[in-house]
């Protein structure tokens, strides 16, 4: 197992010299540059221009440019965002709570939810449970996301008013200052009466509506192992002992048919740590997938550099929990067998 | 009796005590977006004025509020030399910073902090010149470095700007928000304290309203400022809710979630204005919508050409559709509420047939070229994109056929100020309302080096007018040369002008004492919330 787990981290040191690169190159491909943006449609002399790109630092080859990026990084330095003159990494991770809270909330749902409906589809294939479930599974795949999360504000906020319409915490009657950045926690540290109920209640919509496409994903990769599974011969053999049906599913179908479950779980908390940005936008959630929208409309390009190092950085590190909890559920794997 | 006393008593008490306790007045304030900081003069996009600006710091003279003439501010008086070269200022007495956890002002406001927050942007080797890698790209942008030539303490309360030309939009100049004046005692005492960058992140300033808590992307939080020179705001606590998007934020004003929004979806508009729990506030915006010909290229370098585009053009099909009504017709490059706006001129009359004759005379036959569109929605234009469209159709009756092309917002500023395009949409808000703003700005011929200058048309006529006019101080001499300037382009037509869109914006009915600004600036000071 030790060898195995080695031999997975030892992946990640030339992942992120390639990720390095290419988060250095992806931003600077863009037509334009943060002067363009900052000067908007007022125009600027060619000796304003000058001076400014001097100033930024952008005036050197590139591969001058990406040397001192790199050397800086290894110094711990990302860099000031073009557009606050902060440091990203204060930036990136004043953000990052609110983006893991929201992500952990909609993928809790995705899996209690998506999980169990993957099961009952598997066990009743053909069957109107199955129609049904995996019916709504491609509406919720295919639903803009946007539109969906429109649709809930109008309809729980606006016409029935029980969720609030966004945002983390009821700002009239609260406030506190952050101390971890979670806002449930936060809450519950103030010791505001009722300041943890109104963060949860800011909490349910957004995670709903997250939720939605990893749900769906989730619900049918769990009905396409299980049925895999189910129609195996030790399944056949365990029925055939007598064993209950809820044994033999939530035991032994249920663990082989993890296996790619969870990988796929995995692959959707990347997803939703770098893609919940029309989410975080429709629901003013202060996260980092819409700050990293915001640094690539303005060229902020050590805010972008830093923020995608950043991001792969937790999604490698997700992929590698993925490989491993993958070893621990199939001891073939962590054998090398 | 007694008992009727002592329950007489009991009722003043409980009056007493409950307007003592009144639970403090809260306004939310949805706005569109996320300030970029805390100093306004790093700065030029409305989300920072109005969080940091227009909320935190006052300037030596300030429009008056839904107004663009400029009044007195940390300034009383002032006097103008009749060569336009000086100005002196007479400061108020007794305004007070704000004081936090980390400063506690020994003084009040005076002319050391006018002079360090000029200087500040101005002189390369001052000390906090560099700090937070601040650009000033306004107080460039306006000229400044060029303008001035010194600046003065004469006394404590007097300060005196030395120029070295006439510039008849300076005072409208320094009502603007990159001249907003910091606190030369906490830029000192935090020097010592070697954290500079504070007077950035923590601001302090003289405005109504003091910051209590920024949590990005989310929330800003004030407090009335208690000692504010005008009197303390009617509200003890002001909210920013940052909603980015439009129909959410009319979901929050609806929810009673937030007090007032700006830039409603045009689409919504009926809805809001038949919602009788809302007010819909609406202004003429100091905006343009315009459509620049590329004079460098053939054949948009005959005027002849570009007057019969623009007859082919249908300006009020377009401001039905595309501003849904919320607009006017433009015919001059600035607004109707402008100063100087010489409504003699008189527009190019939508008319096919005398479009199609004069492009026959100017020998133009089966013209293929291309409309750029913005990608973004702007004050002055909500959808680029159907605009072009129209007036893609509307060419086609002409025998033109165009191509309509657009990039990204950074790429097509990019691009655009290169001239590369044939024809394209854009537009303009006014700084501080003065014409020069807009005639100087977009159509001079210095103008046309800085990329401002979309049509890069230089015309000695109207260049000559307009610079003239920047010298003089008497406004109704100002006004008749800039008639004239506008008489010149519509006779020359660089542009196509489209419209001058209404600007909106929707208030909770228990709003009282907002106005509206025509710089599209968010200001509570005089705001209040009914019970």
């Amino acid at each position: 197992m030790f060898k195995f787990i080695l031999s997975k981290i030892a992946l990640i040191i030339p992942t992120f010299i390639g990720i390095t690169l290419a988060a250095f190159l992806f931003v600077r491909l863009l037509p334009g540059d943060p002067i363009t943006i900052l000067t908007g449609e007022r125009g600027v002399s060619d000796e304003r221009r000058a001076e400014m790109v001097a100033q930024l630092g952008l005036d050197k080859p590139l591969i001058i440019q990406y040397f001192n990026y790199v050397k800086n990084l290894l110094q711990g330095d990302f860099g000031q965002s073009l557009s606050t003159h902060r440091p990203v990494v204060e930036e990136f991770f004043e953000r990052l709570p609110a983006t893991l809270e929201l992500s952990f909330f909609a993928i809790l749902i995705a899996v209690l939810v998506g999980v169990p409906a993957g099961i009952i589809a598997a066990v009743k294939r053909g069957r109107w449970p199955d129609h049904i479930l995996m019916g709504t599974a491609l509406t919720g795949y295919s639903m803009p996301i946007f539109w969906w999360g429109l649709l809930l504000i109008m309809l729980f906020s606006t016409t029935l008013g029980w969720t609030p319409v966004s945002g983390r915490l009821d700002i009239i009657n609260y406030y506190f200052d952050p101390i971890t950045g979670f806002m449930t926690i936060d809450a519950w540290l103030s010791g505001q009466e009722g300041a943890v109920k109104s963060a949860l209640r800011h909490l349910i919509l957004p995670s709903v509506v997250l939720s939605t496409i990893p749900m769906a994903v989730i619900a049918r990769q769990t009905r396409s192992a299980m049925l895999e599974v189910l129609g195996e011969d030790y399944i056949r053999t365990a029925y055939a002992k007598g064993l209950p049906t809820w044994r033999v599913i939530g035991i032994h179908a249920l663990r082989n048919a993890m296996i790619t479950v969870v990988t796929v779980i995995g692959l959707q908390v990347g997803t939703l740590v770098a893609g919940a940005v029309l989410t975080e936008s429709i629901f003013a959630w202060p996260g980092v997938g819409k700050w990293m929208i915001d640094a690539i409309s303005h060229r902020d390009y050590p805010a972008v550099q830093g923020g995608l190092l950043f991001i792969a950085m937790l999604v490698m590190v997700v992929n590698l929990m993925v490989d491993l909890m993958y070893g621990w559920i199939n001891p073939r794997v962590r054998d090398g067998k | 009796m007694k008992k009727r006393l002592i329950a007489l008593s009991i009722l003043s008490a409980v009056c007493f005590f409950s307007q003592a306790h009144a639970a403090p007045k809260t306004f939310v304030y949805c706005s569109e977006g996320s300030p970029s900081g805390f100093n306004p003069q790093f700065y030029t996009d409305g989300s920072t004025f109005d969080a940091a600006g227009q909320a935190l710091y006052n300037r030596l003279v300030e429009f008056k509020p839904g107004e663009t003439n400029v009044s007195p501010a940390l300034a009383e008086s002032w006097e103008i030399s009749a060569d336009g070269l000086t100005y002196t200022f007479k400061l108020r007495k007794g305004v007070k910073f704000h004081t936090t956890k980390d400063f506690t002002p020994t003084r009040d406001f005076n002319a050391d902090d006018v002079l360090f927050s000029f200087n500040r942007q101005w002189k390369t080797d001052h000390p906090y010149h560099k700090i937070s890698n601040g650009n000033y790209e306004y107080f460039s942008g306006m000229s400044m470095p060029d303008v001035l030539k010194a600046i003065d303490k004469v006394d404590d309360y007097t300060v005196k700007f030395t120029l070295n030309r006439p510039e008849a939009p300076m005072l409208a100049n320094l009502a603007m928000d990159f001249a907003s004046i910091l606190s030369a005692e906490y830029a000192d005492a935090m020097m010592k304290a070697k954290t500079p960058e504070k007077v950035d992140t923590d601001p302090v300033g003289t405005g109504p309203f003091q910051l209590v808590a920024y949590q990005k992307d989310a929330m800003i939080r004030y407090k009335a400022n208690e000692t504010f020179f005008e009197g303390k705001p009617k509200i003890d606590n002001l909210v920013f809710a940052i909603t980015t998007d439009n129909a959410v934020r009319w979901q929050k004003l609806q929810a009673g979630e937030c007090h007032l929004m700006p830039f409603p979806n045009p689409a919504d508009l009926k809805a809001m204005q038949e919602n009788k729990e809302v007010t819909v506030l609406s202004q003429e915006g100091l905006n343009v919508g315009y459509f620049a010909y590329n004079t460098t290229k053939k054949p948009f370098d005959d005027a002849r050409v570009r007057k019969a585009l623009n007859m082919a053009i249908n300006k009020p099909a377009i401001l039905d559709a595309v501003y849904q009504g919320a607009g006017k017709v433009a015919k001059n490059p600035i607004p109707p509420t402008m100063w100087s706006y010489n409504d003699k001129v008189e527009d190019d009359k939508y008319d096919v047939e005398a479009a199609k004759k004069l492009l026959e005379e100017a020998g133009v036959k089966d013209l293929k070229t291309n409309i750029w569109a913005m990608p973004v929605q702007r004050p002055y234009n909500p959808n680029a994109k159907r605009m072009a469209e129209m007036i893609q159709a509307d060419w086609k009756a002409v025998g033109v056929t165009a191509e309509i092309v657009s990039f990204e917002w950074a790429e097509y500023l990019e691009r655009s100020k290169k001239g590369e395009h044939d024809t394209l949409l854009m537009g303009w808000t006014g700084d501080n309302g003065d014409p020069d703003n807009f005639l100087a700005v977009l159509l001079g011929c210095d103008a046309v080096k800085d990329g401002s200058n979309r049509a890069f048309w230089c015309n000695q006529e109207f260049n000559d007018l307009v610079m003239k006019a920047k010298t003089l101080s008497d406004q109704g001499e100002r006004a008749k040369l800039y008639e004239q300037a506008q008489e010149v382009f519509k006779k020359e037509a660089p542009w196509a002008t489209i419209a001058h869109s209404v600007v909106y914006e929707v208030a909770n009915k228990k709003v009282s004492g907002y106005k509206q600004s025509p710089f599209g600036l968010h200001q509570f000071k005089s705001v209040d919330l009914a019970e």
